[in-house]
């Protein structure tokens, strides 16, 4: 293994020309970009356009084609990497929650760092429980994912990812999937941790949400990075058609 | 709504259909809901076959029923414990080798998949007594150990025999049951770095388990009933032993219903509450889920 030469003022997530067809169907089309620690960073474009995909290359769930992921230095796109390592630095949430339905808000919570970091049990529940109160879901503690609504249950998986300490968060439509007054207080959880200085990879449909909290915003369409920027200028001086069909019928 | 008929699909009790999982409880639902008339019609023809078959000789229905009376307590202890002994060893090898089987059908490397794969389809689709005959006549009935032989009884080699058919069947149990649990808790438990072995012992079984026992109680009540198989290889359970019997009583065929109904009897009383178990517990299963 060759010593990590990664600082961080590097980019701590840096994708180049990356590849990626499911059979005959390519869906990223050579998609590069860079990610600074502390930045929050937002994907969006229409359906089917590869942001899911993107995201979910990041942590080795897809294996990609071409190109190159760097995650602190560490090469993803490389059949020896660690992926246990790998994944203890990258959290990710998803768009169904994915809790585990036999254990309760905190068991699902202590789980991994109690199986897969080995930490001593009386550290982990106290982190869990300060993370579930963070998420503001105090007094949720007990119960199953099947007796907590969507905004609930999808807070109790950010609190899970969270609870590893990773250096990166990744959340895949986290709100997709919500009841439309459940969404909001999602939002809060990840604006409060996105403020915190997480660095955050998001892919959302949330317009308003990307343009209060992302530091720079990425339009992808049909596998490649059509045009992106700071939000500020990205929702109002962008140039390219398709960025401004989208943004015509999504706001 | 409780009760209610209706002809509207989306007003009937939603039943989920677990993906992939062979939750096919035919025998226990067919066994458990057979109505009681059933086994009144099934005793009156016991009692009128002897009637029947009187005017052949001299001897009565109730020296019939005299003559299994006696013979009772021999055909309980001797043959339907070794049935029940049988089915016990039989279930026990079946499982331990069908769990791994199972697991190595659902495992990522591609050889041992396709291996598991095959030896379950193949014993799954065999019939059972071109596998009892197999194993009955391939394997020797001695070894010698040492310089001593040891005789191998034959009920150890049909035990061996049934437990290829029960070993396919909870393979396939297995792996319908760990495939019936969303991908989505393997994507969960895998950004969370845990291994797929971890992955699969405490997030994926602990959520299919219970899942799996209906469908492997409902095996159980199937070899059961199977058992007497092995009596046309000579081993001494309840039916070889009813012939025998039978034997000794001079062979009146008066004794033919009561002997062989009573091996009826004595196998739905004892397969019947486990059929009423399985369906209980899977409308349990299922509403939880």
């Amino acid at each position: 293994m060759p010593a990590n030469s990664w600082t961080p003022d590097q980019p701590i997530v840096a994708i180049h020309d990356l590849h990626k067809s499911f059979g005959a169907l390519e869906v990223l089309k050579g998609v590069s970009l860079e990610v600074m620690k502390g930045e929050v960073i937002c994907i969006i474009g229409p359906s089917g356009s590869g942001k899911s995909t993107l995201i979910r290359c990041i942590n080795a769930l897809n294996p990609v084609d071409s190109g190159s992921i760097l995650v602190e230095g560490q090469e993803v796109n490389d059949p020896a990497v660690d992926k246990l390592a790998l994944r203890k630095k990258v959290g990710m949430v998803f768009q169904q929650y994915n809790l585990f339905p036999h254990k309760t808000a905190l068991q699902n919570v202590m789980m991994a760092p109690l199986k897969v970091l080995k930490q001593p049990r009386g550290e982990v529940e106290k982190r869990a429980r300060a993370l579930l109160t963070r998420v503001n879901l105090e007094g949720k503690e007990d119960s199953y994912p099947g007796e907590l609504s969507g905004g609930q249950q999808q807070r109790v998986a950010i609190a899970r990812s969270l609870a590893m300490n990773p250096d990166v968060m990744l959340f895949d439509e986290v709100t997709a999937a919500l009841d439309p007054e459940t969404v909001k207080e999602v939002l809060v959880a990840i604006k409060d941790l996105a403020q915190s200085g997480m660095t955050c990879i998001l892919v959302t449909h949330e317009m308003g949400f990307a343009r209060e909290v992302a530091d720079h915003i990425y339009f992808t369409d049909r596998g490649v990075i059509v045009e992106h920027g700071p939000p500020a200028t990205f929702f109002t001086e962008s140039s390219d058609p398709r960025t401004r069909e989208f943004l015509s019928q999504i706001l | 709504m409780e009760g209610a008929t209706t002809d509207l699909p989306v007003l009937r009790p939603f039943r989920p259909v677990a993906r992939g999982g062979p939750a096919d409880l035919g025998f226990s639902r067919w066994l458990a809901e057979m109505p009681p008339i059933a086994l009144l019609g099934f005793a009156f023809l016991a009692c009128a076959w002897p009637i029947v078959a009187a005017a052949q000789g001299n001897f009565t229905t109730a020296q019939a029923f005299d003559a299994l009376w006696r013979w009772m307590p021999f055909l309980v202890s001797k043959g339907f414990a070794l049935n029940i002994l049988i089915s016990f060893f039989t279930m026990l090898t079946g499982t331990v080798a069908g769990v791994l089987l199972g697991l190595g059908q659902v495992s990522p490397l591609r050889p041992l998949a396709a291996t598991c794969w095959f030896v379950t389809q193949l014993f799954r689709n065999s019939p059972w007594l071109v596998l009892l005959f197999i194993v009955m006549l391939a394997f020797p009935f001695e070894i010698e150990i040492a310089g001593t032989v040891y005789l191998i009884p034959d009920w150890t080699k049909a035990v061996f025999g049934l437990a290829l058919p029960i070993m396919a069947n909870i393979s396939e149990i297995v792996r319908g049951g760990i495939q019936s649990v969303p991908t989505g808790q393997w994507e969960a438990a895998e950004s969370l770095a845990f291994t797929r072995g971890q992955t699969l012992w405490q997030i994926i079984l602990p959520q299919c388990f219970k899942r799996m026992i209906p469908p492997w109680m409902n095996w159980y009540a199937i070899l059961t009933m199977a058992t007497p198989l092995v009596s046309l290889l000579g081993v001494e359970e309840l039916v070889t032993l009813s012939r025998q019997a039978m034997e000794a009583e001079d062979n009146h065929p008066e004794l033919l219903m009561p002997f062989f109904g009573f091996a009826l009897v004595i196998f739905f009383l004892y397969c019947y509450p486990i059929a009423r178990w399985t369906l209980r517990l899977e409308r349990r299963f299922a509403v939880r889920q």
